[in-house]
Order: structure tokens, then C-alpha cells, then sequence
């Protein structure tokens, strides 16, 4: 199909039906990425055991800097950061998984449903996805938070996804009128496959890709969103997470006395965590548009490229090419002909 | 036309579910929130005035809950949003008219400075692909990642605390009255760089991530290829026929982005203590002040609502495609 | 190499040749040993291999193949606007700006981009595929013409330009009033006339067409290739017409190459190509399609898939899908070599290499029953007549 050639126009929409996706070595992206997942992961898991002292246990040294005894220095009632920071790398990982995976459940639900059937179902779906997008997060958050007085995670949790879930759905929704144009889709359904089994087998195996997207794109906008409430005061401020270090910098405003041991760790962290989710989204971006692949050609001769913008690279080798499957080319006098 | 008419159909559909969204919200609330007014206030108000509040935003629990709906509409149009409980006895509206012009300001103008910038690298970014530009991509993603207060503190211990070139808080330094006065105008903006600065770095990256993805793909189209083969100078083909382009899908996703600096300048303002909107609504929440926190959440969603029908008819004189007759 | 003196035009270099497409013998645009790849490295793909091709001044040349043949990889590399990865790793491409001046010729290869960028639209000029997405949605149809005036014209006066712009509209047919509108705002066939149009502006010497009427239904498709035959014998410029539909260039080609896999396997004169094809695939492209004149027979088609590019089959690439496929195929690329019938007809095929050829691939086929009608093709059932 003249639409893979990667080097000639195509506006073909960029569906890959399942036979045909081959497996790409992953790109430096996708693994650093997942390196910086996976060391965030062990740290919740492995945390709360590692750290050296009882996060909330009160000390003598105040506001201490970081020092042999306490790795990150201690807070303004001479607790230690460290342990805080180890301690609150599960509450934080796990609302922000937990928000990212309910609302991309709606989401997967509300998107492809409108995308599928179509008619006052779409436009209804899409007329409620399309309110909640609009509506900004934050100040509803705050006044439902404010208003419904539950600290609990899963109560965050919850409000986190009920506000989030519209982006994705939009986006599957677009996915899912691409697929559903395609000729497998259309051949199942004048076969007279049953609306389920299509949704299943034949569509949802396409959105893969767009709905982890989403879902990482959710989860780094969902752990931030946590950390934005905790922060307020509208979260649960007495478990440790990493917003709620921060809101105990806020409360006691450390940040004018200078004691970057206390803040930079959480918001270092949040930021870390969320750049990992990016970089893997990054990767998955690139599998999905290969366009934004290098498409095999070397960064200097990529960079050589784009350089003079309109003119294909020319790499011709001096002399002849030692390659089986190829004539050997040489360079021609001008004027010869065969 | 149509277009125009169905995006402002739903703006208005959106309104009106923000709407009966803050009438229900405090009904969620377990206990009577009147009860809890009174009992917050205890002592500090007469009767009189938690009824007037209770009024206010449409509390009255003898009357059925659709006439309270009712009541609570008429208010609206009154422009009667009840009295705060921070700032007792100064109305809502009063509270919020004081604040707003802060925010919008500066989160008007952040936001432009933000788009602009971002928006520019972008198509750089793409434009040069291979280039140290392009490698720094995903290093951008560290900053859509990190949190808004954090670079706010950050921003305020090395230039406000180390280097002292900034002020760490307010709005307008202390004891100067408001006023169009040079001097004053010239410490808000002052006091204004950095919570600025935090708004723009944090918000760039989205967009210049956001422009250089739409440029790569825009960059493949046929008529891009058509404008090479046609011998046109560079900058035209990057120009007008990629970046024109590219840049629709920046504008339709407008919403999402406007989400996120909203959120952002709510915490920004809170970080800096700066007199806006967001820092209004944080003190709202500290004090449980209801009435203010739904007041200053309509206002938002009002306003967001307005700015992106101005986004959407940008978006139509933009691309004429949407501006097919029937 | 030689460039084009800077700055003057080469204004009239088709016009001049005359009324009627007068062809010559003088070649205008000549491809040698080109080979492009996709991708650098062990892992790249041979999407076109040492392929030599000529357009003589005032031809029609169909350059034909299935999808996946190389042929718009080809077109677009010799006029290097093909887009990373792709990459041209040999051969040049000669173009002959002056019909006067045969000798002097520029390597498209070896040029900079400013010769390059001048020769663009005003020597060499490309209608593409699908005049929808080859237009830019949000600029008007008078901005796009009038952009690619201003860029070789800079110093014609605005009013000159229009003037050029209407008058290229009204010759393909489309009322001048209508430059005002957005290409989403046309119907198909009228937005493939603006790609004429705009490929004609400023009366290039070499047209590229790049399967322009694929995205069109019969009747559009019709009527657009008599705008281009009746343009091309009035005007006189080149054509190089880059198609997978052979029934299109039964009238409007002088000679038909056909690619497979990246490489030519034969060419020919159209009417010698339709009525004796020499390989086998040609054969087996000719009988895919239904003719309206001659006897009903059934329709052959080729059996198996185009070669994934990646790992083309050792030998020739047709092997596996030839019915006249010979041990030696399996094993040595054949080349093209001439096939008798003067210098236009070259073949790349074992069969016309000392073996004798089946009757159907000889040439010992009878004569077409009405002029201009399709030859009753041979397919696979044999050549009884």
C-alpha cells in the first residue's frame, strides 16, 4: 500500500489492523520511561519498610539539612523527609493508578460506545463527555471536595476519575468512527456479528494503544491533580503522600526559610513520575503516528535532511556496493546509456 | 453560522449544567448545611443574616426542592450570590469583583506569553527534526509533568529568598493603596513576574509538545509536498502551509489547555499569596466558607466557557472548512 | 554540470517546440542507474534499483506497476522530493532545459538546492494523486496559484499573474470566477483540473502525473485525461504518467514502462506492448482487465502478492509468481536488455535471452481486430486463435 511507504504523502488515517502491526524494538524512550516506572514502583512497594525512621515521629532536630543521620534533612517538627518521601510513594501511586484506571474504564465505555452506535447515543455521550471537558477540573473538584468532606483515597480517587474521564473518551471516540469505517469491521457486520463480539474482537484490539495513552496521560494528570488537592487541604493531610508533605510545607511556610530539603523531594518526585509516564506515552505516541519515527535513517542523516527541507537525501557511495541482493551501482559518465 | 450557533447551544447547555451542578453539590452534603452555617457562625452573626445566607444560595428547607431550584435562578440573574462568610458581611460578588481583574491579568497574559512561545519552539522544533531542539523534547515533558506550586516554590527560593531579585508574596507591596497610579501599576507588575514566570514555564511545554506533534504529521501532508515541488522559499511552506495547519488541532484542544492553566494559576496564586481568584478560593476552603467557594466556581466555569467560544470563533476564521454553508 | 543562468527565465522551453507535441528523439529528462532505498544500514529496503529510464521531448511515457512497485518512489526521488527515510543511494537524473542546447544538462542528483528549487514548477512540475489533499485546506485557489507565480515571477506585476492564473483556469475548463473559492468547496474533478492548472502555470517543459485520475469515479476520470491528451498536444510539454491502471494508457501513452519490485522490466511502444508483451508479467497485467471489444474470456489476473520489499526472492523477483519460470530464474537477476524493435523495446527477462519464448511472449500474436481497441490478450489459457 502506497500509504506504508513512510517517504511519500499519505493521508491515510492511521488504523493498523492487528495481523499486520509488527513488533518494533522499543525505543530509548519507551525504556527510560520505564525505568523511571519501575524504580518509582519498587520504592512504593519496598518503601515504608526501607525508611529509617517512623515518618510522623516527632525530633529534636528541627528543619535540619540533609546529613548522615537524616539523608534529607528533618521538617519543622523534626521528622524525616526521607522516611516521609518512602512512606508516600504508595499512597501516591496507588490514587493515581486507581483514578487513571476508572476513568479510563468510563472513558473506554462512554467513547467507544458513542463511536459505535451512533445516533442520539453518539451525540448524547459526546454532549456529556464535552460538558465535563469544559467544565475546569480543579475549582469543581474543590468545591465537591470541600463540600463532601471525605478524606479517604478511594474517595479521591473516585472524584479524580468522575472529572477526568472526558479527554479520553473524546479520543476514543474519534478511534473508534476509524475503525468502524474499516472494510474488517464492515465485513463483520453484514455478516451479522452481534454488536458485543465486534466491540471485542474486532475494535477494541485497535484502540490499544490510543486507550494506554490515555490512560498514562490520565494517571500523570490524576497524581497531580491529588497532589493540587492535598495540597489545598482537601485531601487526607494525615497519611503521607507526597502532597501531603507539601501541604505541611505550605502550613508551616517552610519555603521562605530556604529548607529545599523538605519540598524539592516531593515535587522532584511527582515530576519524575510524571515524566516517566510522559516518556512512555512519548514511545507509544511514535508507534501509533510513524511519522514521528526516524523511519530508520541515522540522526545525522535525519538532521541532514530536514537541513534542506524539500530535497530527498542523496547517500551515493563511491565505488560499488558489495550487496547480494543488489546490482552494483557505479557512477555513470554522463552521456552513456546502456 | 451553524457552527457559531450549535457551539453556542451547548456553551449554553455546559452553563446550565454547571449550574444545577453547584445547586446540588452542597445538597450532597451529609447534615444540613444551614445547620453547619449556623454552627460555624456561632455568635458572630444574627439570625437574620444566616437566613439571608441560607436565602441566599437557595437553603430554605421548607420550601420543595424545585422552588428552591427556582429561587436559586432568580438569584443568579439578581446577581445575588449571598454573603461571605470569610469577608462577613461583604456579598460574594463584591469578594469576586475585587479578586478577578488580578487573575485575569495574569493568567490572561500568561497564558498568551506561554502559547506564543511554546507554540513558536514548536514548530522549530519539528521544522529541525534531529536537531538539539528535538532532543529536548522529551525533556519538556519533565516540565508538563512537574507540579505548578512546586516550580512556584522553587522560583521563590532562588529569586526570591537567595537572590532576592523578586517578592515572594502578595500582590502589590504592603501598605500601598490600589490605584492606576504608575508607582502602584509598577509594583504589581513587579510582584507579578514571578508567578508568571511558573505559570509560563509549567504551561509551555504542553503546547510546544502539542505544535511539534502537529507539525511532523502536518509536515507529511500532501500539500506540504505539493508546496515544495511548487519551488517555494522555506519559511512560506513552514509558514503557511504547515504551521497554518498545525496549528487548528492547538486551538480545538483548547479546552483541555485551558483546564490545566486554570488549575495551575489556582495553585500559583495560592503559592505567591497573590490577591486573585484562586487565592480567594483557598481561603474560601480554609474557612468553609460555601457560599464564596460556589460563587467563585460559577465565575470560573462562566468564564472559561466564554473564553473558549472566543477559541472556537477563532478556530472559525481560521480554518474555512467550517465555514461551509449547510 | 552546468546550471540554467541564474535568474533568467527559461520561458517558452515547451511552447516553443511547437504546436502538436512534436516529438523528437532528444531526450528531456533521463534517469540512469537511479537506485533508492528506505532506511539506511543492512536493514534498509530496495524500494527502486538501478532503473534507467528516458522521457524524450513531447512523450508520453506510462510508467506502470502494482502498488509497491517503486514507481511513485522513482518519480518523486528524481525530482528529489522524496521524503525521508528515503534516500537516493546512486544513479543520476539528467534534465535538458533547452531544446536547442541538447549538450547541456543538469544532474538533479548533484545539484543544490537553489538550482533545484528555480527548476521546480517552472521546469518540472508534478500533478499528484488526490487533488483534495494535495491542495492546502485553508489557503483559496487563487492564493495557491498565485503563490507559485510569485515565487519564479517575482518581479511580473500582481495584475500579470492573475491574468496567467485565470487564463490556466479557463483553459482546463473552470470558469476564472471560481479562484476565489477554498478547495473544499469544489467537486472532485474540478479540483484535479486546478492541479492541471497549477501544473501548468508557468509552461513547464516535464509534467509528472502521479495516477491523477485514481481518486475519481469513470466519467470525471474521462474526461479529465482528454483535458490532458488535448493540453499536451497543444502546449507540448512531456509527460511522465504514473499509473497502476493500464486501460488508461492504451491511449494516451507513446511508450509504457513497467516496473516490478523496484525494477524495470519492460518497456515498450504502447501499441508493440499491447500487442505483443515480452514478460511475463505485462502478460499477466494485460489480462487483468476486461476488454469491451474482442472475445469474452475469463480473467486471469497474476496468482500470489507483489514481494515484500524487505525480502525480495533471489533471481528475478517475478519468479515466484511466473508460469514460465526457468531454473535460472530462481538464480540470476536477469537485466534489461534490448528485445528487438529498435532501441524503445527492452525487456528484463530469461525467456528473451537465447531460450525461445512461448508464442504468446514472441511477438507472433495476431493483429488488433478494430484500431484503438484493446488486443485480445492471451492470458493463460494459450494463443489459439
Amino acid at each position: 500500500m502506497a500509504a506504508d511507504l513512510p517517504g511519500l504523502g499519505s493521508s491515510a488515517a492511521q488504523v493498523i489492523p492487528p495481523a499486520r502491526r509488527r513488533f518494533r524494538r522499543p525505543s530509548a524512550k519507551i525504556i527510560a520511561g520505564l525505568g523511571i516506572l519501575a524504580f518509582f514502583v519498587l520504592m512504593a512497594i519496598i518503601g515504608p519498610m526501607a525508611a529509617p525512621y517512623d515518618p510522623s515521629a516527632i525530633g529534636p532536630d528541627m528543619l535540619a539539612p540533609p546529613s548522615a543521620a537524616h539523608l534529607l534533612g528533618t521538617t519543622q517538627t523534626g521528622q524525616d523527609v526521607l522516611s516521609q518521601l518512602l512512606d508516600g510513594a504508595g499512597p501516591t501511586l496507588i490514587v493515581g493508578f486507581a483514578a487513571g484506571a476508572i476513568a479510563t474504564a468510563l472513558s473506554v465505555v462512554v467513547g467507544v460506545s458513542a463511536g459505535y452506535f451512533g445516533g442520539v447515543a453518539e451525540e448524547g455521550l459526546s454532549l456529556l463527555a464535552n460538558i465535563f471537558l469544559v467544565i475546569p477540573a480543579l475549582p469543581l473538584l474543590v468545591v465537591l471536595t470541600g463540600f463532601l468532606h471525605s478524606t479517604s483515597n478511594l474517595a479521591i480517587a473516585i472524584v479524580i476519575a468522575v472529572t477526568g474521564w472526558a479527554w479520553g473518551a473524546r479520543v476514543l471516540r474519534a478511534q473508534t468512527l476509524a475503525v468502524r469505517r474499516q472494510d474488517y469491521v464492515a465485513s463483520a457486520r453484514a455478516a451479522g456479528e452481534r454488536a458485543w463480539r465486534i466491540i471485542l474482537l474486532e475494535i477494541l484490539p485497535n484502540e490499544v494503544a490510543i486507550a494506554a495513552t490515555s490512560f498514562l496521560f490520565t494517571v500523570v494528570v490524576a497524581i497531580l491533580t491529588d497532589a493540587y488537592l492535598i495540597y489545598l487541604g482537601l485531601g487526607p493531610i494525615n497519611t503521607w503522600s507526597w502532597g501531603s508533605m507539601l501541604y505541611w510545607v505550605q502550613n508551616n511556610e517552610a519555603f521562605t526559610s530556604g529548607a529545599w530539603w523538605w519540598y524539592v523531594p516531593p515535587g522532584l518526585c511527582i515530576a519524575l513520575l510524571g515524566t516517566g509516564l510522559a516518556l512512555v506515552n512519548f514511545g507509544i505516541d511514535e508507534f501509533i503516528n510513524p511519522r514521528l519515527r526516524a523511519g530508520g535513517l541515522s540522526r545525522r542523516s535525519v538532521r541532514r535532511a530536514s537541513k534542506s527541507h524539500g530535497l530527498t537525501l542523496v547517500l551515493r557511495p563511491d565505488g560499488v556496493r558489495d550487496d547480494g541482493t543488489l546490482t552494483p551501482v557505479r557512477a555513470r559518465p554522463a552521456g552513456t546509456r546502456r | 453560522m451553524r457552527f457559531i450557533a450549535r457551539r453556542l447551544g451547548f456553551y449554553i447547555v455546559a452553563a446550565w449544567a454547571a449550574i444545577t451542578m453547584n445547586f446540588f453539590i452542597p445538597r450532597l452534603m451529609p447534615g444540613n448545611p444551614v445547620e453547619l452555617l449556623i454552627a460555624r457562625l456561632q455568635g458572630r452573626i444574627t439570625p437574620q443574616g444566616v437566613h439571608a445566607i441560607a436565602v441566599a444560595y437557595g437553603l430554605e428547607t421548607k420550601a420543595s426542592l424545585l422552588s428552591q431550584y427556582g429561587a436559586y435562578w432568580v438569584h443568579l440573574f439578581q446577581g445575588n450570590f449571598g454573603l461571605s462568610i470569610t469577608y462577613y458581611p461583604t456579598p460574594v460578588t463584591s469578594v469576586i469583583a475585587t479578586a478577578l481583574p488580578w487573575t485575569l491579568v495574569l493568567v490572561g497574559l500568561s497564558t498568551i506569553i506561554a502559547f506564543v512561545i511554546g507554540t513558536l519552539l514548536g514548530v522549530l522544533a519539528a521544522w529541525r527534526r534531529g536537531s538539539w531542539l528535538e532532543t529536548a523534547v522529551p525533556a519538556t515533558t519533565f516540565f508538563q509533568a512537574v507540579p505548578y506550586f512546586w516550580i512556584g516554590l522553587l522560583a521563590i527560593t532562588v529569586f526570591g529568598v537567595a537572590l532576592g531579585w523578586f517578592p515572594s508574596s502578595g500582590g502589590y507591596a504592603q501598605g500601598m493603596t490600589i490605584s492606576l497610579s504608575g508607582a502602584f501599576i509598577g509594583s504589581a507588575v513587579y510582584h507579578a513576574v514571578l508567578p508568571a514566570f511558573t505559570i509560563v514555564v509549567t504551561s509551555m511545554a504542553g503546547w510546544l509538545i502539542g505544535m511539534r506533534n502537529m507539525m511532523v504529521t502536518t509536515l507529511g501532508e500532501d500539500y506540504v509536498l505539493t508546496a515544495q515541488a511548487k519551488g517555494l522559499a522555506e519559511r512560506r511552506v513552514m509558514l503557511t502551509y504547515a504551521a497554518r495547519n498545525a496549528i487548528l488541532p492547538n486551538i480545538a484542544s483548547f479546552a483541555l489547555a485551558l483546564s490545566f492553566v486554570v488549575s495551575g494559576s489556582i495553585l500559583v496564586e495560592v503559592v505567591f499569596s497573590y490577591p486573585g481568584i484562586g487565592y480567594v478560593l483557598f481561603q474560601a476552603v480554609e474557612n468553609e466558607d460555601y457560599p464564596l467557594m460556589e460563587g467563585i466556581f460559577l465565575i470560573i466555569t462562566l468564564a472559561v466557557l466564554l473564553a473558549n467560544l472566543l477559541a472556537d470563533m477563532l478556530y472559525i476564521v481560521l480554518d474555512p472548512r467550517t465555514r461551509q454553508e449547510g | 554540470m552546468s546550471a540554467a543562468p541564474g535568474g533568467a527565465p527559461v520561458t517558452g522551453g515547451a511552447g516553443a517546440a511547437g504546436s502538436g507535441g512534436r516529438k523528437s528523439a532528444a531526450p528531456v529528462f533521463e534517469i540512469t542507474g537511479l537506485s533508492v532505498d528506505y532506511g539506511e544500514g543492512p536493514g534498509a529496503t530496495h524500494a527502486v534499483a538501478d532503473v534507467d529510464l528516458t522521457l524524450h521531448r513531447g512523450e508520453v511515457l506510462g510508467l506502470a506497476g502494482e502498488s509497491g512497485s517503486g514507481k511513485s518512489t522513482l518519480a518523486y526521488a528524481a525530482t528529489r522530493l522524496l521524503r525521508p527515510p528515503g534516500v537516493i543511494t546512486g544513479g543520476d537524473v539528467f534534465y535538458c532545459p533547452d531544446p536547442d542546447s541538447p549538450g547541456r544538462r543538469i544532474n538533479l542528483v548533484e545539484a543544490g538546492p537553489e538550482e533545484i528549487q528555480e527548476l521546480r514548477w517552472s521546469q518540472i512540475s508534478i500533478v499528484f494523486q488526490s487533488a483534495m489533499h494535495a491542495l492546502n485546506p485553508v489557503l483559496t485557489v487563487e492564493a495557491q496559484l498565485m503563490d507559485a507565480l510569485a515565487a519564479h515571477w517575482p518581479d511580473a506585476p500582481a495584475a500579470r499573474r492573475r491574468d496567467r492564473a485565470a487564463e490556466m483556469l479557463s483553459l482546463v475548463g473552470i470558469n476564472p470566477d471560481r479562484m476565489r473559492s477554498y478547495p473544499h468547496e469544489l467537486s472532485g474533478g474540478m479540483r484535479q483540473r486546478v492541479m492541471i492548472a497549477m501544473a501548468l502555470l508557468l509552461d513547464p517543459q516535464v509534467v509528472i502525473m502521479d495516477e491523477p485520475t485514481t481518486a475519481l469515479d469513470v466519467v470525471t476520470q474521462r474526461e479529465i485525461l482528454q483535458q490532458i491528451t488535448g493540453l499536451r498536444d497543444r502546449l507540448g510539454f512531456s509527460v511522465l504518467f504514473i499509473t497502476h491502471d493500464f486501460s488508461l494508457l492504451v491511449e494516451l501513452a507513446d511508450t509504457i514502462a513497467v516496473m516490478y519490485a523496484g525494477r524495470l522490466v519492460e518497456t515498450a511502444p504502447a501499441r508493440e506492448l499491447f500487442r505483443s508483451p515480452h514478460h511475463p508479467y505485462t502478460l499477466g497485467l494485460l489480462g487483468s482487465f476486461p476488454s469491451l471489444h474482442g472475445e469474452i474470456r475469463p480473467l486471469a489476473g497474476i496468482p500470489g502478492s507483489p514481494p515484500d520489499l524487505r525480502n525480495l526472492p533471489p533471481g528475478c523477483a517475478f519468479h515466484p509468481r511466473c508460469p514460465y519460470a526457468m531454473p535460472r530464474c530462481r538464480s540470476d537477476l536477469p537485466r534489461l536488455t534490448l528485445a528487438g524493435g529498435g532501441r524503445q523495446r527492452q525487456v528484463a527477462c530469461w525467456l528473451h535471452d537465447g531460450a525461445e519464448p512461448p508464442p504468446e511472449l514472441a511477438g507472433r500474436r495476431e493483429a488488433t481486430t478494430a484500431a484503438g481497441a484493446r488486443p485480445a490478450g492471451g492470458g493463460r489459457q494459450g494463443g489459439q486463435r
